[in-house]
Order: C-alpha cells, then structure tokens, then sequence
C-alpha cells in the first residue's frame, strides 16, 4: 500500500510539471489555435534563466527561502518576456497566413532556442544549485515526501489557483476569453487583440519556467535540450485532457504523469516492461482521441481561453 | 478541421523529435594544419558538447597532452602529428557522420575515438571499411572491437568490469542480493547488466530485479520506488554520470541507504555536482586511480594538471594511452602511409607501458589489464582507491617486480601494505589494512587492501 500510494506521489509530481507546461500550451491554443512547439523550449529557458540567477545572485552559495523566491519570480519574468519576444518577433508577422505556416515557424522557433542554448551553454548537462535544504517527510509506513516534490505540489497549485483568478476575475482575463471566442469580434469590440495574444504567452511562458526551476530543484540535471520530451508530454496531456480547456490541461497532466509512474512501477505484472513509459503516454493520447476526439474535458462549444 | 490540424500536429511532433536526434551541426574546430608530407593526421570523435561531454573533453585533452608530448620530443619517425577534432554531440548518427568525414574529407591516418560504446559501435563499421585504425581508448562493450580487425582498444572489456563489480559485491561488500538499474539505450550499460549478474548469480548471490531507465526520464523515483520494495543488499547502477548522480540523489530521498555501485561511466568531475551527499556509500571499477604513487602515473598526472588545471580521470589516462601506443605503432609500422601494415603494429602491441597498467592486445584486440575499484568521496568531490581486481590468468604481479614500468599499484598489493604505507607514502591517510589475496572462491586471484587514500 505505502509503495502505491509512493509512486502515485513521484507521478503526481511528474504530472504536476506537465500540468504547468500544459496550460501554456493550452492558452496559445485556445486562443490563436497555434500549436506553439517552442512551449517546451521556453521551459527549459525557465531553468536556465533559474541556473543563471541562482548562480550570479550568489544564492547557490548559501540556500533560503528568499533566494528561492527571488529565482522563481526572477525566471518565470525572464521567460514571459522570452514568450512575448517569441510572440512578437516569430509569430506575429505571419498570423495572417495560413495555419501551416504558423505551425511551421513554431518549429522552426523551437529549433533555433534549442540549438542557440546548445550554442552558448554547450549542451553539457549542468547541475542547478539546491536553493532549499531538502528533507524527506515519512506520510506512514515507507512512504516519504520531499521538499521539492512537496514545492512542485504547492507551488503549482497556488500559481493554478492565481491563473484561474486573472482569467475569471480580471478585465484582462475578460479581454483574454473574449479574443479566444473570436479574435475579429473581440477586436471590433475595441480588445487589443495584439497585446492580449502577448499576455497570453507571457502567461504561459511564466507558468513553464516556474515548472523548469521546480523541476530543476527536484531533478537537478538541466540541459539544453530537456524541454523536447518534457514538451511532448505536455503537449499530450493538454490534447488528452480537451486542448484549450484549462482544467482539462491540469487534469491531463496529472493523469499523464500518474500513467507513466505507474506503468513503471506495476507495468511488468500485466506485461509491459518499465522502458515504455513514454509509449504509454502516447498510447494513451491515442486512445482517447479516438473515443473523444475532442479531449477529456473537451467539448465543442468549450471556452477556449 | 481541428482533428485534422491536431492530427498533423502530432505527426509533426513525432517527426521533430526524431529530428531533433538526428540533426547537429558540424561543430568541433579542426586543428589541421598541413597535408604534406611531413604530418601524420590523426582524427579523434567524441561528444563536446553532449550528455556526456565531460568524457568527450577528457579524451581530447588526454590525447593533445600525448601529442603535444611526442612532437616536443621530435614526432615519429620525424613527422609531427596532427589532430584533427570533430564533436559527435554524443549521438550514434552524428559518431558515423563525423567519423566519415575524418576519413573522406581530412583523410586521416589514424582515428582516436569514441567513449561511449554506443557511439564506437556506430562508427566502427565506416572505419573498417575505409580501413583506416581506429584504436577507441575507453569503449568496453565487447562487440566494439568484433566489427573487424581495424578496430582494436587499450582498455579492458565489460565481462570483465562487469564481474570485477559483482566479485566486490560478493567478497567485499558481503552481499547476498542486488537490484540493477541500467541505461536501455546504452550498449555499456546493457553489457554490464549482463555480466554483472553471470558473475554475481555464480557467486551465490541473487538479483531481485533488473530495472532500466532512458536517459530522458525526467525522474527515476519510479524504479527506485519498486527496488526499495524489494530491499536488496546493493544496487549496481551501470549507467553514466549525468543519471546516475541524479539516481543516487533520489534513491537517498527515498530513504535507500544500500551500497550504490556502477563502472567507469561515473567517472567525471560533474558527478558530484549532480549527487551530492547522496555520493557516499558508492563504488566504481576504473581504469586507474590518480593517487597511484607510481612515478609514471604521478608524472602524467602533473604534465595533465599542469596544462588543464585538473586531475585526469580515467578516460584522459586512457586516452593518452591510447595516442601513445598509436604513436608506438607508427614507429614499429615505419610510418602511417600503409595501413594495412599500421593495423598490424597496433594488433601487435605487447607489454606497452601506459598510465593504466601494460597494455597488451589480446587476439581480439582487448587490452588485458586489472581493474581498480574506487570509491567516491563526495566531501572532498573525489575517488579514493579501495582495491585492484585482476582478470583472470594475470595473479599480482611478485613483490620482486620492481620494474619502474610496471604498474606499480600491483606492486603495492602484493607488498606488505601496512610497512608500505607507513613510509609517508599515504601521508598518514590510512585504516588497518585488511587484505584478502586469493581468495579461494574466485577463480580469479583477487587482491584487496582497504587503504583510503
């Protein structure tokens, strides 16, 4: 029992971090019905904007609760403006051509983040500093908890909670489902679509590189190329739980990172070995697709936001 | 419309990832110079800026302490040699790439390369059939050298570090059961596995389970969750340092105090920015151990720090190995100009005293050398010598061997360790020695002393 309910943690945790991601990858859809691959990308610009603050702001030397803040705020700043320069420079200038095009640029967006980091950082694996002490807490028999995985926990349900506030309770969030009902109609109605559509990935940028720095004190392991699987797993969890629908992205995540925990843990009794962990996530992407098209939680005359 | 878009956007997706694999610049700055006659151009692959790039840096800058030693003393035969360095990003595909490259384009002589099996084992098969050497100083997957005759290597194989690891499980560490946690993707990995667990089960011991891992998994709790349940005595993780850092890390958390073990793809300053504490407790076999007071290992130690403000790890001692017995080879060969002939002196490399023991080839061109056993020191972000491990056929070299050449750290087994390292040696680092030499059970003589330097 007590190893159940440890793996459902370590998966909760994992699914925790795909949620984060998921959201933005939901908003952007919701909104200009772009697939933004270079989400995950932005992501790990979040850990390494983390690593860099941490490291020049001396807080790597000695760990507190005031560095921790500092670096988490300091990076998920850094990336919003990454996701508006991305917004701005990138995608912008060809939102009036066909999907496609956007879609391509998105990887093409991706690509050069990616290489560009390999570029300055080299892609050797970099260790992020411990910014808290870190502490196991025993829940009961073998089961135990960490600090970081306890921080992934709180901190992403409290930056959920925040977003779920500035979209149901703001003007801006007013502004923000107004542009994704329709973009022409919002604009007509005097909505700055264009920097609406930009806080919308500011938005989302900030909740992946708040993932990224959680990540990074759990798994302190960062390098330039982490944000492709991370990514894809969270581009999966915001297809599965109804792309556009943000409970949907925070319930699909979640699920994703049970799955893959679980299949490693219990996989092999039913045949599948503990390497397919991955597989599963895609797997069941597929599944679901096929019996509900539209997601979990989706539906088709959703609010997309 | 939508499930459409979503649908090409998956395909995409899957297809980006592949090529995010596959893709990687022509990074690595060639060094060549000339193409005259007066040169010997030597190609050297290996992974600067990947996942392992540490290994990748080592070699490269144990070979150019090689080199640069050889021209200051003349060259071969009178020609200089010269590098020509190319990264592979450690990835397979890019290894063939690059290693073609080398070949067609530089027109190299000779190759130097690559760490990883993996990455050996992908770019072997072009230098075979270019034939054109290849000597790889520290891939230790059997299969690397079985893809031909041009392909051969001047350190030990994987049977043989795999069952130095589970003879130090079974003799030293006394244990009854392990759990495994290997790389599914690494050649290295999967070999050790393998024979980690013949060697281990012929000893009486048991493994409770085999778990594995890529080198993607955002976390490896999962699997250490699942070994925890089973408790075993130790658990041998044959993986490399940017994991398992982050294994030992996280099997700590969950409380698993166990004896962490692995091979020498530990071995890289990094691993103790990614473990930690968590570090302690852990055994490595290795190639050699820095502290060796043996004045040939202590001379490269100085000329490699000296130049790169390290302390060499193993691959770096290999590699320079690996660049002076190619230069041996040149020599006997009279020159690079022939490879068939130059292939033939490398085969033919007997008793070659190198940094990380004699290097003798066998018939499948494996060099046949002992093992040490080191364990981490996470307080002081180093590995201290614990015990060496011979292969089988080759005992501990007799005390009477004094032989400046000769590896001396066998030497210093079969001595008396305590009188040995009284005499300020150790600087007065030292526990009681217990030794067990020949210990009946192992067909192997084995030899162990627990001096802590």
């Amino acid at each position: 029992m007590d190893t159940f309910v440890q793996q459902l943690i370590n998966g909760l945790t994992i699914g925790s971090i795909y949620a984060l991601i998921a959201l933005g990858y939901t908003m952007v859809y919701g909104i200009l019905r772009l697939i933004n691959f270079a989400h995950g990308d932005v992501y790990m610009v979040g850990a390494y904007a983390g690593f860099m603050l941490a490291t020049y702001l001396g807080f790597a030397a000695n760990p507190s609760i005031f560095g921790f803040i500092v670096v988490l705020f300091g990076s998920m700043a850094i990336a919003a403006l990454i996701g508006m320069a991305i917004e701005r420079f990138a995608y912008r200038p060809v939102r009036k051509f066909s999907r496609m095009t956007t879609l391509i640029t998105a990887i093409g967006m991706s690509l050069f983040i990616e290489y560009l980091f390999v570029f300055i950082f080299s892609g050797t694996p970099r260790s992020f500093p411990s910014l808290l002490p870190n502490d196991n807490f025993t829940l009961f028999g073998n089961a135990t908890i960490s600090t970081s995985q306890l921080l992934i926990f709180v901190i992403s349900i409290l930056l959920m909670i925040g977003l779920q506030w500035i979209i149901f309770k703001t003007k801006i969030g007013k502004a923000m489902r107004a542009v994704s009902f329709n973009l022409n109609s919002a604009k007509l109605m005097g909505v700055n679509t264009d920097f609406i559509i930009a806080f919308t990935f500011a938005l989302g940028s900030a909740l992946a590189a708040a993932g990224g720095v959680l990540t990074a004190q759990y798994n302190p392991k960062i390098e330039p190329l982490m944000g492709i699987i991370t990514g894809l797993k969270a581009f999966v969890a915001a297809v599965l739980g109804g792309i556009g629908n943000i409970p949907g992205a925070v319930l699909g995540g979640l699920l994703i990172g049970a799955a893959e925990t679980l299949v490693v843990g219990y996989g092999s009794y039913i045949g599948i070995p503990s390497t397919y962990r991955d597989a599963v996530a895609f797997a069941i992407l597929i599944l679901v697709l096929l019996i509900r098209p539209a997601g979990l939680l989706g539906s088709n005359v959703q609010e997309k936001v | 419309m939508t499930r459409i878009f979503l649908a090409i956007g998956l395909i995409t997706s899957i297809l980006f990832s592949f090529a995010c694999v596959q893709k990687g610049g022509e990074g690595g700055g060639a060094t060549n110079t000339g193409d005259g006659g007066d040169t010997i151009k030597v190609g050297v692959y290996g992974d600067m800026t990947g996942q392992t790039a540490s290994f990748g840096q080592s070699t490269k800058n144990g070979i150019q302490l090689a080199v640069d030693e050889i021209n200051a003393a003349g060259g071969v035969n009178g020609k200089k040699i010269v590098l020509v360095v190319e990264d592979d990003q450690g990835q397979p595909q890019q290894a063939t790439t690059v290693v073609q490259k080398l070949i067609n384009q530089d027109k190299v002589q000779a190759i130097l390369g690559e760490v990883a099996s993996t990455n050996s084992l992908a770019a072997a098969p072009v230098a075979q059939s270019a034939k054109i050497p290849m000597i790889t100083p520290s891939s230790t997957n059997p299969k690397v050298t079985e893809v031909g005759d041009y392909i051969s290597r001047v350190c030990f194989i994987d049977p043989f570090q795999g069952s130095a690891m589970a003879k130090f499980a079974a003799n030293t560490l006394k244990a009854k059961t392990a759990a495994i946690l290997g790389d599914v993707n690494s050649d290295y990995s999967k070999g050790l596995t393998q024979f980690f667990e013949e060697e281990f089960t012929r000893l009486g011991g048991r493994v409770v389970t085999k778990e594995a891992y890529t080198q993607n998994d955002p976390d490896f709790k999962a699997q250490l969750t699942k070994i925890r349940n089973l408790n075993p005595d130790v658990i041998y993780v044959p993986g490399y340092y940017s994991q398992v850092g982050i294994v030992a890390r996280q099997a700590r958390e969950l409380g698993m105090n166990q004896p962490l073990m692995g091979g020498d793809g530990w071995d890289s300053p990094e691993l103790f920015k990614l473990g930690g504490a968590a570090l302690k407790n852990a055994y490595i076999s290795n190639h050699y151990s820095a502290d060796n007071p043996a004045p040939e290992i202590q001379n490269f130690v100085k000329a490699y720090k000296a130049k790169f403000n390290v302390v060499p790890d193993s691959l770096a001692a290999l590699a320079y190995d690996a660049a002076k017995v190619l230069a041996d080879a040149i020599k006997r060969a009279g020159g690079a100009g022939d490879s068939a002939k130059l292939k033939d002196a490398i085969n033919a490399t007997k008793e070659f005293a190198g940094v990380t023991g004699k290097i003798t080839l066998d018939a499948s061109r494996n060099a046949v050398k002992p093992a040490v056993v080191l364990e981490l020191n996470p307080a002081e972000s180093k590995f201290t010598f614990k015990e060496t491990i011979y292969p089988e056929g080759m005992s501990a070299p007799t005390a009477t061997s004094t032989d400046a050449n000769s590896n001396s750290m066998m030497n210093m087994n079969s001595m008396n360790t305590n009188s040995m390292n009284s005499n300020s040696m150790m600087n007065g680092n030292m526990n009681s020695s217990t030794s067990m030499n020949g210990n009946p059970n192992s067909s192997m003589s084995m030899n162990s002393n627990s001096v802590n330097r």
